[in-house]
């Protein structure tokens, strides 16, 4: 891995693993991201908060260069996603909502065919996709299965095995527990917070599912109507905003108070 | 299969045709062109090539779309364009060993049935021809891929191409016809100079048509007989025995100019239908709505 400016190197050594500063996004007149600033340090797990529509996923994609912001900075692990977006792809992984796969294909011949997109020679892909497949906990299970055949929960872990076959070092989750059953959340939760701490990815996590964000993320944003309200570790701007002293505040209370003010 | 059947329809008509012929020339032509006893192999691939093209290309990207492979496609590190073009190429691909393939297997058949080896002229002919009529397929790939890109249901893309294959194909002829009749009224006592007029709107408007381009210019290099792209000589029936008796093959280079503008034509379209695809998919927004 070599980086082009030294901007980026400092970057690195910082820490920084996306900067975004004054991010808009205008559809025609209406304004999905509205001056968005945050910056997300490398390691940590952040949840993404906000009600649906309010801008999440057009953040993400903003992130990972598939759509160009109307104005504002970002860089992604050093990068800058609009002018450099194979540099920042090959190391950002992303899980969009309600992944797709090749149906008629099997999982290995899925991950396959991303590892090929990622350059990576056949020879070791072979090793890796094993590798991860037996890390989501699919190997045993399905590995010569059709795609088709999955369960909402396997088609999520076959997901996040895409993303780990190019050894990001950050990944963007979009909604990766909608839809599972408690057992597959609880499986997917458990997988994404052992990638953090054995593997320090960072991690990205766009949701609203309160509780599971909760259980997992060091910090988070929420976003709402295109503008992110509050940002930083669930207790601090609980403290901050609900000024009640409480042992424990769940994040829900928070939420719910941040949305009825917008 | 396409191809066996045709072979040997066309092997049994030739070996009739050239009973009386005292010294047949360009005989491994007529292979492709000799209708035998339903059509002939170029008559198929007009008509039914765009549809090749067309099932190769109305689902390629709203098919990732739908199955919401497209937004994981784009996030690999892969440029863009790298999707639309592979889908073209892989397209394109196909399209050329069909029909190589299907050529070869006439070839190869014709040579048994009738026993008469290609000259390097046939060769030739052969080749452009086969070269055109990748281009024209791809042309209707083209075609269909706009679609898939624009539309996002597999099946209005698919009906769309399919519209717009009837149109030229069947449509603009007929239209033709009454445009010139409107423009240029012809009636039994017509001049010569009415009836040339009116031939010549007729011809200028049907040629809006790739399926006119494609078909004329593909029998006027296959055909070494044909002088222009359209017989319009009216002659009596003595009158064109001796025409046909007297009548030498033209060499391939005077068939090349005669048909040399609508190769560029056919040439232009594919290349901006397919440039129109590429400009309208890298301008879309990626995200599945």
């Amino acid at each position: 891995m070599h980086y082009s400016s030294g901007w980026g190197d400092v970057k690195v050594e910082n820490h920084l693993v996306i900067e975004a500063e004054g991010l808009t996004k205008k559809y025609g007149t209406q304004i999905a991201v509205n001056n968005l600033t945050l910056q997300i340090r490398e390691g940590e797990v952040f949840g993404f908060l906000g009600p649906n529509g309010a801008g999440k996923t057009t953040s993400l994609l903003m992130f990972l260069g598939l759509t160009e912001p109307t104005s504002g900075k970002i860089r992604v692990i050093g990068f800058d996603p609009t002018r450099e977006p194979l540099r920042v792809k090959e190391k950002v992984g992303y899980l969009a909502e309600n992944v797709g796969f090749y149906d008629d294909m099997n999982a290995q011949q899925n991950l396959r065919f991303i590892a090929r997109l990622n350059r990576i020679p056949d020879k070791i892909s072979s090793k890796k996709i094993d590798e991860v497949l037996t890390q989501v906990g699919l190997f045993e299970e399905a590995k010569e299965k059709k795609v088709g055949t999955y369960s909402k929960g396997m088609r999520q872990r076959l997901g996040i095995a895409e993303v780990l076959i190019k050894e990001p070092r950050l990944i963007f989750l979009d909604e990766p527990t909608i839809g599972l059953d408690p057992d597959g959340t609880n499986r997917m939760l458990d997988l994404i917070h052992s990638l953090s701490r054995d593997r320090n990815i960072t991690i990205f996590l766009s949701s609203h599912l309160l509780d599971q964000v909760q259980r997992i993320c060091d910090r988070v944003g929420i976003m709402i109507k295109g503008n992110l309200v509050a940002i930083g570790p669930i207790q601090e701007l609980a403290k901050k905003k609900l000024g009640v002293e409480k042992e424990h505040y769940t994040l829900e209370e928070l939420y719910m108070k941040y949305f009825k003010e917008a | 299969m396409v191809g066996v059947i045709i072979a040997s329809m066309v092997g049994m008509g030739i070996q009739e045709e050239s009973k009386g012929m005292a010294k047949p020339t360009l005989l491994f032509l007529w292979l492709f062109t000799s209708t035998g006893k339903l059509f002939s192999f170029v008559q198929f691939i007009g008509f039914f090539g765009p549809l090749i093209g067309i099932f190769l290309g109305f689902d390629a990207i709203n098919r990732e779309r739908v199955s919401r492979t497209l937004s994981k496609l784009a996030s690999q590190p892969i440029y863009r364009d790298s999707i639309i073009n592979a889908k073209y190429l892989a397209g394109v691909t196909t399209i050329a060993v069909v029909l190589v393939g299907i050529v070869l297997i006439i070839s190869g058949l014709g040579i048994r049935l009738i026993g008469v080896v290609p000259g390097s002229e046939e060769v030739l002919r052969l080749a452009i021809y086969v070269i055109i009529s990748i281009l024209y397929v791809s042309f209707w790939l083209g075609i269909a891929i706009l679609f898939s890109v624009v539309f996002r249901s597999t099946a209005t893309s698919a009906l769309a191409s399919l519209a717009i294959w009837i149109f030229f194909s069947f449509f603009v002829g007929l239209g033709a016809g009454f445009v010139a009749n409107a423009v240029a009224p012809i009636n039994q006592s017509s001049t010569s100079a009415e009836l040339v007029k009116n031939e010549q709107v007729q011809r200028t408007v049907s040629l809006l048509s790739p399926a006119t381009l494609y078909n004329d210019a593909t029998t006027t290099i296959l055909d070494p007989t044909r002088k222009t792209t359209r017989g319009f000589v009216l002659v009596g029936p003595l009158e064109r025995l001796s025409l046909s008796r007297f009548q030498n093959p033209l060499p391939l280079l005077q068939s090349l100019i005669i048909v040399v503008w609508y190769l560029i034509a056919i040439i232009a379209i594919t290349l901006v239908c397919f440039g129109v695809c590429y400009l309208v998919f890298m301008r879309q927004e990626i995200r599945t709505v």
